[in-house]
């Protein structure tokens, strides 16, 4: 028998019992492997490479204690407000990780497409999911995937019908509340695109009362030939709150993946996306963006795996620091050796306000391919003084010049996504993370 | 007779110990417009980027009077708002910010430091359109990022554009005619005209006689090394021209 991590073994005992599938046997034996894996892992810690410039003992000093499905209810005033305005959706709310019904449209699904809860989907036909229930997100990605595989409590379960277009984006809205002692969210969402399908998918986090939770996600994306999935990730979690979540995508051929990773909430956060392009013509675009001050700590990770010839990927990230805020952001390229003719970019662009802000930056090339065309940036830098210049002699004041450039630096991650409604709602929220907002606005 | 608009006495600059400006004396009266000329890296961008308010160069001597007030003491932005204007020799690209925004914020800085309201908007981009064709520009541009993507001969044009919205009292051209194609060149100069105006004076820097054909200057002066060396009429460009700066440095021997 091996050790056993004595932080594991205290979530362990916190969060076992009861949970939907239970019943079903390859539920409960891949529950309880994940439990073991778990066990054996611990949770990551700054001795592990990855994890090198993110400590997680603000999140192992805290017990958080697993959620209660009684009280997963929130304001329906307050849900209701944050209604991307103009976009209409098929939305799920969930409050700590379990689904809220009442707070979510009834009528889910469309020709071509089904959206399920994750417990009704194992109530319901546990056996469609078998093959699919982490088998993109392996079991010890890190001992929060084992976490998150043994202990979800629920999440959602999205099909897409081969060469069905989904008109409305899914929108997944996860909300964490404040329950008495702080609880540990665990949503887990699984999504099939059928081959030539089109679907959108939200997935947007929002801490409300200054929650003090923590958010565990893990989200697994099956892409089919000639499917195109677009992917926006909202962070918006209280400042008080912790957010680590895990994507991961694989990519047949001639798909398209487009990830959109916007992160403004929590205290301390961490996310890796993963894509595997696994066939020729597939092709990725991770864009996102970082806006952190106080003393918020952001750490992502990014792994985007060229597996066969002629694939694509790009890639930028944007970083906005202010304060003592500190931002990780790690880009690893991987290209296996038969990956010829494959294209990579990759670009990571930080803009720190304070002297004692900081950001680490790396992008990581691994490539075993010859007849690959590959490139990668980082730049950590001030605003630019031409362009201050340039603006204050048009008569533009300090302030409103140095907002208005910022506000212009992280358009150019919004600019890239595609849902125009989205893209003017989440403008709002830039422009309230800038130190100039009052000002930005008068010209925008 | 009236002070100068504006008047520049024995200014020297320096940047990093180098002194670029060694004693810079000119005058300006509203309603006049001068020519500026002189070898490259004899000061003339430096000049004209101080008077707007870069704060690269160190004034280490002599004053700059602008409408009876001392220039140097303001902000970039102040300078503006006071009516200074300098069309860039490099516009700088900046993605991310409109043009038609930066258009509508800089005027209306400017209106509210003046005490008057800010502009209607119809009524605004109904006369931003109108000098946008004098300007032979698309509007298209008015929704682009300022001078992302422009060739140079459009960023120049953009300046003058920006020159005709913001109707400034001090324009200060940093050749703006270089670049530009003979079409361009015509409007550029016709725009320049339009400004002419009793209340407004108007410094152009510039290598060519070209130009001086379609704009005809009041005064003309010669910057090298760091100082007006000559300054006479109209005549002076065309000798320039014609001889070449080897000439004055000849003139200034024998003079010696
Ligand atoms: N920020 C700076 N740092 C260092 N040197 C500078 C700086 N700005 C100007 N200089 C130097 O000062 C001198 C004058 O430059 P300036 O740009 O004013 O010349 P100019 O007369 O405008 O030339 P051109 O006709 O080529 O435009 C040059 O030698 C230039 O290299
Ligand atoms: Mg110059």
């Amino acid at each position: 028998m091996s050790t056993v991590d004595p932080i594991a073994e205290r979530l362990i005992e916190r969060l076992g019992g009861e949970r939907p599938g239970d019943s079903v046997d390859w539920i409960a034996a891949l529950r309880s492997r994940a439990a073991e894996r778990l066990a054996a892992l611990g949770l990551p810690h700054t001795k592990i490479e990855d994890w090198k410039y993110t400590s997680l003992k603000p999140i192992t000093k805290r017990d958080f204690a697993r959620p209660d499905a009684a009280s997963a209810t929130a304001d329906a005033g307050a849900v209701e407000a944050l209604r991307i305005p103009g976009l209409e959706t098929h939305r799920l709310v969930f409050v700590n990780g379990h689904f809220a019904a009442a707070l979510s449209d009834r009528d889910l699904g469309a020709q071509g497409l089904t959206v399920k809860s994750l417990a009704a989907a194992f109530a319901e036909d546990p056996e469609a999911l078998r093959d699919r229930f982490a088998a993109l997100a392996p079991i010890d990605f890190s001992g929060f995937t084992a976490l998150n595989t043994a202990y979800a409590d629920d999440g959602a379960v999205i099909r897409v019908a081969p060469k069905t277009q989904v008109e409305r984006p899914i929108e997944l809205v996860f909300l964490s509340t404040p329950q008495g002692q702080p609880v540990m969210a665990q949503p887990r969402v699984i999504l099939d695109a059928g081959h030539h399908s089109e679907v959108t998918l939200i997935e947007h986090f929002v801490g409300l009362d200054d929650a003090a939770n923590l958010t565990n996600a893990v989200t697994e994306l099956k892409i089919d030939v000639g499917a195109q999935v677009t992917h926006y990730r909202l962070q918006r979690e209280s400042r008080k709150g912790f957010h680590i979540a895990s994507i991961h995508a694989e990519q047949a051929e001639n798909s398209r993946y487009a990830s959109h990773n916007v992160q403004i909430g929590g205290q301390l956060s961490r996310t890796d996306i993963n894509t595997a392009l696994n066939a020729e013509g597939a092709d990725t675009l991770f864009n996102g963006i970082y806006l952190l001050n106080g003393r918020q700590h952001s750490d992502t990770h990014t792994r985007i795996n060229h597996l066969a010839p002629h694939t694509y990927s790009e890639e930028s990230y944007r970083g906005i620091l202010n304060d003592h805020a500190r931002g990780v952001f790690n880009g690893r390229v991987y290209v296996a050796q038969n990956a010829q003719q494959i294209q990579a970019y990759q670009q990571n662009d930080n803009l720190l306000l304070s002297g004692r802000a900081e950001i680490d930056t790396k992008p990581e090339l691994e490539i075993y391919a010859d007849d690959v065309v590959c490139s990668h940036g980082a730049t950590i830098g001030r605003l630019d003084d031409n362009m201050l210049f340039y603006l204050r002699s048009r008569g533009v004041d300090e302030e409103a010049a140095r907002g208005l450039l910022l506000y212009a630096f992280a358009e150019g991650t919004v600019e890239k996504m595609g849902l125009e409604a989205l893209r003017t709602w989440l403008e709002g929220f830039v422009i309230d993370e800038l130190p100039q907002a009052e000002r930005v606005r008068e010209f925008v | 007779m009236s002070e100068p608009m504006l008047k520049i006495e024995n200014l020297h600059a320096s940047v990093e110990e180098s002194e670029i400006l060694r004693g810079v004396d000119l005058a300006v009266n509203a309603g006049e417009i001068h020519a500026i000329m002189g070898p490259n890296g004899s000061g003339k961008s430096t000049l004209a980027s101080i008077l707007a308010g870069r704060d690269d160069y160190e004034v280490t001597e002599g004053r700059v009077t602008y409408k009876g007030q001392d220039l140097l003491a303001l902000e970039p932005e102040e300078r503006a708002h006071e009516g200074v204007f300098l069309a860039f020799q490099y516009p700088v690209e900046i993605p991310g910010v409109n043009n038609i925004y930066l258009l509508k914020a800089a005027l209306n800085a400017k209106r509210a430091h003046q005490g008057l309201d800010e502009v209607d908007t119809v009524d605004f981009l109904t006369s931003v359109k109108e000098k946008m064709k004098l300007m032979g520009m698309d509007e298209s541009f008015l929704n682009r990022a300022v001078n992302e993507g422009f060739s140079g001969g459009e960023k120049k044009r953009n300046e003058i554009f920006q020159m005709m919205v913001l109707e400034p009292e001090l324009a200060l051209l940093d050749e703006t005619d270089s670049g530009l194609d003979i079409d361009a060149l015509k409007l550029v100069a016709q725009g320049v005209n339009q400004m002419r105006s009793p209340d407004r004076a108007i410094v152009i820097v510039t290598h060519y006689q070209r130009l001086l054909d379609y704009i005809e200057p009041d005064r003309v002066h010669v910057l090298a090394q760091g100082r007006v060396v000559k300054s006479g009429d109209k005549m002076l460009a065309h000798e320039l021209e014609d001889k070449g700066y080897d000439w004055l440095r000849q003139e200034e021997a024998t003079e010696a």
